[in-house]
């Protein structure tokens, strides 16, 4: 089913993406509609236009194809399905998300897989194809983000506060530095090859959406952050 | 009406601006039609609009756009402003009666020059005169409020959506080269006109989406030079701070943003030695003027337009430039749909201003 949406409202768009009996959707001239695919099962959509916040809230196992940029809290608490974005992502991108995979080809904005958790069976993967903002990956308690800085002006291509709080779960930089202010709580080190075993089906498919070539980004040096069980974070306002 | 502490809403606020560095006339209506788009982020208690450039024909006046509560406030305050003021024009502002705006207030507008002898007899210059008598109309004339009052600018605003608000105020009969807007979702305050955003003082006016936590501690400050909160809201605290630090402290905007948004101790450190100690001193100069808690505001200004968020970055901000247009808006779409293919397009960083000013300067 194919859907102008320049002029629905996003209750009215939502609605009728639900109510139809078609597993592919496509929604043309998009603008702004908010909570797209919130929820959904088994629908593969497609986007043109800029979607609204919280695109893919509770996603539970479809597929979302986004052409242009998305807003803030897309893939917020998904819990299955897949996320394609082709530009992009706004702040708190993959924000609580528990399982599913978010793909973003260009940036995303601050606070990127703030509160992402692992799941019984659910591992919540985040691949950021150019830079991360501040906060990336804040209070991160399972799964996996990766940033690949692809055309990033810096190096690491993160902001400040990087993995602050975190306490479970991987975050990958495709860089040579790590991020100065790295906190204490937080081990740095060079991706060994079993760190790069892990994350090669993600980086597969992230080449093949956007299509990008898996050699070239696999050629560089990774680093891998993780919780440093030594020094558990155990403060940032309040001593607990 | 519920009061703070009796209500609680959870928070939105849209804000979206354009701006010409060629001096181009862009018609009220396309700002309607960016913050349209962010109708959700609203809950018709308040919507608002700033235009610059809007009044050739008296650019050399402070025009006043003034609500009443009632006559007498009315009669009080023309009578304050034709002591103090030389009156060029006064007339209603024009209005378009709607379904959706109601309870309006009297909305006049004066267009006026400091009268010589009261400008000498003050020792002030032509601007502190006039933001002077702005405060006193507005916390001394019981029902009486002064929400605009720079030369060749104007603010309208009510309570109500925006896309309503600028229908009700006939925007479409409005030319200028910057506009913001602002859609309102108040948290903790009542939803009134005076309420809405922008907030205006001289030709600063600010739109604001979020809830600043250090807002007394700002306004006791402001107090002790004269500015008076009166209006129920944080926003206007923010709009003072700015006419303080650049118009009477003259700090340049990047260094006012250092102020507002000062960056983390940590992140003063690491910078070269003139910046780090040009940075503490900011920082502890005007250690009251720092605002915390989220914010994104865009300061409309005579000849510019500035954006920019708390250094956390806690609301959403988007800019984007076409050949000599620049626009900012709480979200992506609000620039699209008036602009759908922007060259570039970009969200700042937390405490990072974007600033804008006019090819050719200022009249």
């Amino acid at each position: 089913m194919e859907i102008q949406s320049s002029n629905l409202h996003f209750k009215e768009l939502n609605d009728t993406i639900k109510s139809s009996s078609d597993k592919i959707i496509n929604i043309k001239d998009c603008i702004g509609q908010r909570y797209i695919g919130s929820g959904l099962s088994n629908k593969d959509i497609t986007i043109e236009g800029v979607p609204g916040n919280a695109l893919g809230s509770y996603l539970n196992g479809s597929n979302i194809i986004v052409k242009a940029n998305v807003q803030d809290a897309v893939g917020n608490t998904m819990n299955a399905g897949n996320i394609f974005v082709h530009g992009s992502s706004g702040d708190a991108t993959g924000y609580a998300m528990r399982g599913g995979k978010i793909y973003v080809k260009g940036n995303a904005g601050y606070r990127a897989g703030i509160h992402m958790k692992a799941y019984k069976d659910k591992l919540p993967v985040l691949v950021i194809g150019g830079a991360a903002g501040s906060f990336l990956g804040e209070y991160q308690s399972g799964g996996l983000i990766i940033v690949l800085g692809l055309g990033a002006t810096n190096d690491p291509p993160v902001g400040f506060f990087c993995s602050t709080g975190m306490h479970g779960g991987k975050i990958y930089l495709r860089c040579n530095n790590l991020p100065i202010d790295l906190p204490s709580h937080v081990l740095g080190k060079t991706a060994d090859e079993s760190d790069m075993n892990d994350i090669s089906e993600y980086i597969s498919e992230f080449c093949d959406e956007f299509g990008l070539s898996k050699e070239e980004i696999l050629s560089h040096n990774f680093y891998v952050l993780t919780p440093n069980l030594e020094n558990q974070y155990n403060q940032l306002y309040i001593n607990n | 009406m519920k009061k703070e502490g009796q209500i609680r809403i959870p928070s939105g606020c849209a804000i979206s601006g354009i701006f010409s560095k060629n001096r181009e006339n862009i018609n009220g209506k396309k700002i309607i039609d960016s913050i349209t788009t962010m109708h959700d982020r609203s809950n018709g208690l308040g919507g608002g609009f700033a235009g610059y450039g809007i009044y050739p024909q008296y650019k050399d006046l402070y025009a006043f756009h003034v609500f009443y509560e009632n006559l007498n406030a009315k009669l009080e305050c023309e009578k304050f402003i034709e002591n103090h003021f030389d009156l060029e024009n006064l007339s209603k502002i024009p209005i378009r009666k709607t379904a959706s705006i109601t309870n309006e207030p009297l909305i006049w507008r004066y267009f006026v020059a400091p009268r010589h002898s009261k400008l000498a007899e003050s020792q002030l210059d032509e601007k502190e005169f006039t933001a002077r008598c702005v405060i006193k109309i507005n916390s001394q004339i019981n029902g009486a409020y002064v929400f605009s009052s720079g030369k060749d600018m104007g603010v309208f605003k009510a309570e109500g959506y925006p896309e309503d608000v600028g229908n009700f105020y006939r925007l479409e009969e409005y030319n200028g080269y910057c506009w913001t807007s602002h859609g309102r979702y108040p948290t903790n305050t009542p939803g009134w006109w005076g309420g809405a955003h922008p907030f205006a003082l001289l030709d600063y006016s600010v739109v604001h989406n979020g809830e600043i936590s250090s807002y007394d501690a700002n306004r006791r400050y402001m107090e002790m030079f004269g500015y008076e909160c009166t209006l129920l809201t944080d926003t206007e605290v923010i709009t003072y701070i700015i006419d303080y630090l650049v118009r009477r402290q003259g700090l340049t905007l990047q260094e006012m943003a250092n102020v507002i948004a000062a960056p983390f101790w940590t992140t003063i450190e690491r910078k070269d030695k003139e910046e780090k100690e040009k940075l503490k001193y900011l920082r502890n100069t005007f250690s009251s003027l720092l605002i915390t808690g989220p914010f994104s505001i865009l300061l409309g200004f005579d000849g510019g337009l500035m954006a920019l968020n708390d250094r956390l970055k806690l609301r959403s901000l988007v800019v984007a430039e076409k050949q000599d247009m620049f626009y900012v808006a709480s979200e992506e779409c609000a620039i699209r749909v008036i602009e759908p293919n922007p060259t570039r397009i970009w969200s700042p960083k937390g405490g990072e201003p974007i600033i804008v000013t006019l090819n050719g300067g200022t009249n």
